[in-house]
């Protein structure tokens, strides 16, 4: 089984998030992390490689210092990696990326993509609809379960009231969440030798496309403003016994017809 | 002179904090209240590959050396001493088996210490002796026979780190040899006449499992003497001043991790309507601490870098001993201070820091012994004998 799992470095939201005047987020003040989702995504990867064989590549658009971020995700155990990077993409909006990673899997062989339900940055949600859509693949969303066998996926698919249970042929793009399983540690051997696995770069020309078709200056969106969260309010800390704890925190939370 | 850690170290780093905010932090107080071994800790901590850290890929390692090794020792220590100690006790004699053992040796025993399939101790110090590595009674006489032979050990050790354990494990036990030198063993768990006594209560440490050992005629084949008779102290030698180095990291990381409970415990402790770090006196200790924390990892990592370069590194692992366990025993006792009585209660993190801190300033060689091997080294003195 060949997986290609998409994953987006992401700002380091334990970190100090810092906003360009543009209001874009500014990706140089904070280390950058796997996003979260896509970890879920990675995790899901490994497990049916290792239980049926096969290899996990990872694809993903960002600046030309993302290798560092990706390795993590390749000590994890994934094969190797495909970074899209060009000047040109600076500003993309979800229209250009989605375009612009299409054209990569197009470029790329595989039985099955894996997605991360949204990144904990833009947090849009709909990059992965929109290359199943390009690339005319079946698109089965918030799988709480991947069960892959004769050329076929089968996906419980959380609903507001349990499971639907969906069935497609492959190739097809499934969209990972947090139960398919915490996503291990890279393991200390894995981060050492990650060295040596290949990370491939490609150029915007490389997939055939050009810098009037993606990046900032055909954003279908625009940005007209950000703002930090504000302040925590101080925390409350009880320290009670637990039975005096418990009284005190639903009379809290009842006084605030919260429950 | 570059003071980056690479990207690889950065990501070790990273995943060992992580590992053990998520693994080691709500889950080791109860093995320390009843001095238990925290077996599922020390599982996960060989599938992350911990414990391969510093050995050769072909020997079940994963090539990080001392410097990887000393930041992933660092990055547990700041969250819990007696972890960080099975893992350094653990790495003595695999230390031993990297640099002298056998190809068979170290397919047999190196490979599964670097996997953390078996856990390793070394049996060094006696009840009679313990910084004075060459005053060792314990004996070893060889019994010659068609199929090679065999060694028989006499004696006991105290003070041993890792025997004990729930794990299938090995010793690395060093005894006197007819020649009246030194010479190092393999005694596998469940060898005959090997026994492991009852473990030790200590104030520190107290997760990890020390115990006494027994040999009483115990019998281990010929193949289990590591390098030669007569090489034995300048093995164990090697493991110690190697195990230096671990222990400027793990002082580093204790010291860190009471620095930073302090800071946080004191920005939010307000007394007369301020938070007691506004006041000087604890504001500037805190400000030393956190000098003196970054001179003994950097004099960790300098005795590391040279140790992974294959140049001479004794006196400055010496140092890094030295600087960095004085500081973890300061950062114990001010973390504990500015706690104020919640430092003494054992449900504060910080207080058993002081008990951890102390156990460095002895084991691996006292301050005494740093201070007395570093008037030597450095051509100061030839010792006070």
């Amino acid at each position: 089984m060949r997986i290609v799992v998409l994953m987006k470095p992401v700002p380091d939201t334990t970190g100090q998030e810092r906003l360009l005047p543009d209001g874009r987020v500014d990706r140089a003040a904070s280390a950058a992390v796997v996003n979260a989702n896509d970890e879920y995504a990675i995790e899901a990867a490994l497990k049916l490689t290792e239980a049926a064989g096969g290899e996990v590549t990872l694809l993903a658009m960002a600046p030309a210092n993302a290798p560092e971020t990706m390795r993590k995700a390749l000590a994890m155990g994934a094969t190797r990696g495909v970074l899209v990077t060009d000047p040109a993409l600076e500003g993309s909006c979800t229209l250009s990326t989605t375009r612009v990673l299409a054209a990569a899997l197009r470029g790329l062989e595989y039985d099955l993509i894996l997605a991360g339900a949204d990144t904990s940055d833009g947090g849009g949600g709909i990059v992965a609809a929109g290359i199943a859509t390009l690339l005319g693949l079946p698109y089965l969303s918030y799988a709480a379960k991947v069960e892959p066998a004769d050329g076929r996926v089968r996906v419980h698919r959380i609903s507001p009231t349990g499971y639907d249970i969906l069935d497609a042929p492959l190739p097809a793009l499934v969209v990972a969440t947090q139960a398919l399983g915490e996503p291990r540690y890279p393991s200390l051997k894995g981060i050492m030798a990650a060295r040596s696995r290949e990370i491939a770069t490609r150029s915007l020309s490389d997939l055939g496309l050009d810098g009037s078709q993606v990046g900032g200056a055909v954003a279908t969106t625009r940005l007209t403003g950000s703002r930090a969260p504000a302040a925590r309010e101080a925390t409350v800390v009880v320290r009670e016994a637990p039975a005096e704890a418990a009284r005190w925190v639903v009379d809290f939370l009842a006084a605030r017809r919260i429950i | 002179m570059d003071f980056a850690l690479t990207s690889e170290q950065e990501l070790l780093r990273s995943t060992v904090r992580t590992f053990a905010e998520r693994e080691i932090a709500p889950r080791i107080g109860a093995y320390i209240e009843t001095d238990a071994f925290p077996e599922p800790i020390v599982r996960g901590l060989a599938d992350l590959g911990v414990f391969g850290l510093p050995f050769r890929a072909a020997d079940g390692g994963s090539d990080g050396g001392m410097v990887a090794f000393a930041i992933a020792l660092e990055e547990i220590a700041c969250v819990d001493v007696s972890v960080a100690a099975i893992v350094f006790a653990h790495s003595s004699p695999a230390t031993i088996l990297a640099a002298y053992g056998s190809d068979e040796q170290r397919r047999r025993w190196l490979v599964p210490l670097a996997e953390g399939s078996l856990i390793g101790a070394i049996g060094l110090t006696e009840p009679s002796g313990g910084s004075d590595a060459a005053a060792v009674r314990t004996t070893a006489r060889a019994e010659p026979a068609d199929d090679g032979g065999s060694w028989v050990l006499n004696g006991g050790k105290t003070f041993i780190t890792n025997t004990g354990t729930p794990l299938p494990g090995i010793a690395v036990i060093v005894a006197r040899v007819p020649s009246g030198g030194l010479a190092a063993f393999v005694v596998p768990d469940g060898t005959p006449g090997y026994r492991v006594g009852r473990p030790l209560h200590k104030i520190g440490w107290r997760a990890a499992t020390t115990c006494e050992v027994f040999l009483d005629d115990c019998r281990v084949p010929a193949g289990h003497l590591v390098g030669r008779e007569g090489d034995g102290l300048r093995q164990a030698l090697t493991a110690i001043t190697f195990g230096r180095v671990c222990v400027g990291a793990i002082a580093t990381g204790l010291a860190r991790g009471a620095w930073e409970q302090a800071v946080a415990y004191g920005r939010a402790r307000r007394t007369f309507g301020r938070p007691v770090t506004d006041r000087q006196s604890i504001a500037f200790g805190l400000a030393e601490l956190a000098t003196r924390i970054d001179a003994g990892r950097l004099l960790t990592w300098r005795a590391a870098a040279l140790a992974d370069r294959g140049a001479p590194f004794r006196a400055e692992a010496s140092m890094a001993k030295l600087f960095a366990t004085r500081t973890a025993v300061d950062a114990a006792e001010t973390a504990i201070q500015v706690h104020g009585a919640y430092g003494v209660s054992r449900e504060y993190p910080v207080a058993k820091m002081l008990g951890d801190a102390k156990v460095l300033q002895i084991i691996e060689g006292t301050s005494e012994i740093q201070l007395l091997l570093l008037a030597r080294l450095l051509g100061i003195s030839d010792g006070d004998e």
